[in-house]
């Protein structure tokens, strides 16, 4: 037996090795990973990591010893080059070869880059990898002036550590509103604002067209309406780019990410792809989607264990997310779409409310700050299938909780 | 330095001692304690931290915060008055000796 060879070694490829071991997989499993790093979370890089908060020992997905205890080979700063699917092996940078009984591409999302003059200079900061996050933490330090470019989670959760440790920040976003791909428009109203108050400044539906430096280092942001934006430190969040060029040389079928089947095979029976990278059918959508999330990565990995173990059953896992700026929680259950019905429950001057979102007279998707009970309420609603109607959504005092507590089929 | 015992399913146990301010949930992380996940790497966002603490222990622990409490409501394993997120309980002297056990599954 060959085995398992993972290619990536983020948390979908660590959870598909554990979980692997933990449905007794006995054949060899082995993760090939580009960055020197064992495996950690990327989430906390950009939150308690940049606040301080957590060292990188706990940012491990587990103890580096662990895996060799579950007989897990865990190989580092090694690079897939080729996939050879006839003979099921694997060529690495190095010059060596992995054969594999069955291969998962586990190979994430790198980030877009900035395509202007000066995105080269010191100071001008991506927020990706632990290497990323060392560095513009040590920087964040003594940065006086931070420009974020790009208004989604990434560039909004690092705005806030930036604020909070005394930098002025501005926030460059080329689209109307903060996290416009992921959230409703209420919800970026009510973030937009979060932001201000805690003095940082927007300006949306504006672009970059160059950084400019002295002795080179960033020193002024020029965005598309002639603004000059003066910057000591400027962070790139402006989405990423999933990693398919090793599966597309491979023949394999992609688009936007690897695609795969419900069985999140891709079109080659002996090879899957999970997490960032894959793009899959899902009951919470209209089409194959592309999730970038940890529930994403690990709900896949177990699956695709699950399969290999011997018990397959198609992905369906409730899609879920979280986002911590500043003091508000932001967690997200389902998937919204851009022409959702929406309805908010509870009293967003109190900042503690949800926003419902329908999509053809179904509640689809669940937005909630600092309401927990919501968010969890939601999951459970959505695994059971059932819904409420909008017009009961509307009804005063509606609990969400209650009404899932209340249905027959989600105990 | 304080001690946090974990009691996994079977009954095997393990010690760890930990500095102060540490979340119970990253002390299990550190020392290879299995059977906690914290996907969300602290948050309470996932609830896969999910341990019960001991009845000696639960006053001392003191009762869960309003986000955690909707948080376990979704615990892979059952919720019972002793369940607590890992990630929410910070070590200090007081919960010196803390005895914590491990759930059947965390997802």
């Amino acid at each position: 037996m060959s085995g398992v060879v993972i290619v990536g070694a983020g948390q979908a490829a660590a959870q598909a090795a554990l979980s692997l071991r933990d449905g007794g997989y006995q054949a060899p499993v082995t993760l090939v990973g580009e960055e020197s790093e064992q495996p950690y979370q990327r989430p906390p890089l950009s939150k308690a990591y940049m606040l301080g908060k957590a060292d990188e020992a706990a940012l491990r997905v587990r103890q580096p010893d662990l895996y060799a205890a579950q007989d897990i080979r865990v190989v580092t700063g090694e690079r897939v080059e080729a996939i050879d699917r006839a003979s099921r092996r694997v060529s690495l940078a190095c010059g060596g070869e992995l054969a594999y009984d069955h291969l998962i591409l586990a190979t994430g999302a790198r980030n877009r880059a900035l395509p202007v003059r000066g995105a080269d200079l010191d100071g001008v900061f991506m927020l990706r990898t632990l290497e990323d996050a060392r560095r513009l933490r040590a920087r964040l330090t003594t940065a006086r002036r931070a420009v974020v470019v790009g208004a989604g989670f990434i560039g909004l959760e690092f705005a806030a550590v930036a604020a909070k440790s005394g930098c002025a920040v501005e926030v460059i976003e080329a689209a109307e509103r903060v996290m416009a791909r992921a959230v409703s428009p209420f919800m970026s109203v009510f973030f937009a604002q979060a932001h201000r108050d805690m003095g940082v400044v927007f300006h949306f539906a504006e672009g970059v067209l160059a950084i400019t430096g002295a002795d080179g280092e960033a020193a002024e942001v020029h965005t598309t309406s002639g603004r000059r934006v003066a910057a000591d430190l400027v962070v790139v969040g402006i989405g990423v780019i999933p990693n398919v060029e090793l599966a597309e040389a491979a023949g394999l079928a992609t688009g936007n990410g690897i695609c795969t089947d419900a069985d999140l095979l891709t079109s080659d029976p002996s090879i899957s792809a999970i997490g960032d990278c894959a793009s899959s059918p899902s009951p919470f959508a209209d089409g194959p989607v592309r999730i970038e999330s940890v529930q994403n990565a690990t709900d896949q990995a177990r699956a695709v264990a699950r399969r290999l173990c011997g018990r397959p059953a198609p992905y369906g896992a409730v899609p879920w997310f979280w986002s911590d700026q500043g003091a508000h929680k932001l967690q997200i259950a389902g998937l919204g779409r851009p022409d959702d019905e929406t309805l908010v429950l509870g009293d967003p001057s109190t900042g503690r409310f949800s926003v419902c979102r329908f999509h053809r007279g179904r509640l689809a998707c669940v937005e909630s700050v600092n309401r927990a009970a919501d968010h969890m309420a939601m999951r459970k609603l959505l695994q059971s299938g059932g819904t409420p109607s909008m017009e009961v959504v509307a009804t005063p005092g509606f609990d969400l909780k209650a009404f899932v507590a209340a249905l027959p089929t989600a105990a | 330095m304080p001690r946090i015992t974990y009691i996994q399913p079977d009954g095997t146990e393990q010690c760890v001692e930990v500095a102060d301010g540490v979340s119970v949930m990253h002390a299990a992380l550190a020392s290879g304690v299995s059977g906690i996940l914290a996907e969300c790497g602290g948050a309470a966002s996932c609830a896969t931290c999910h341990v019960y603490v001991d009845a000696a222990f639960s006053e001392r622990v003191g009762p869960c915060g309003e986000d955690e409490d909707a948080m376990l409501d979704c615990t892979a394993s059952a919720r019972t008055s002793l369940s607590r997120l890992s990630c929410q309980i910070e070590m200090s002297d007081e919960l010196d000796g803390l005895i914590v056990h491990l759930p059947e599954a965390q997802a």
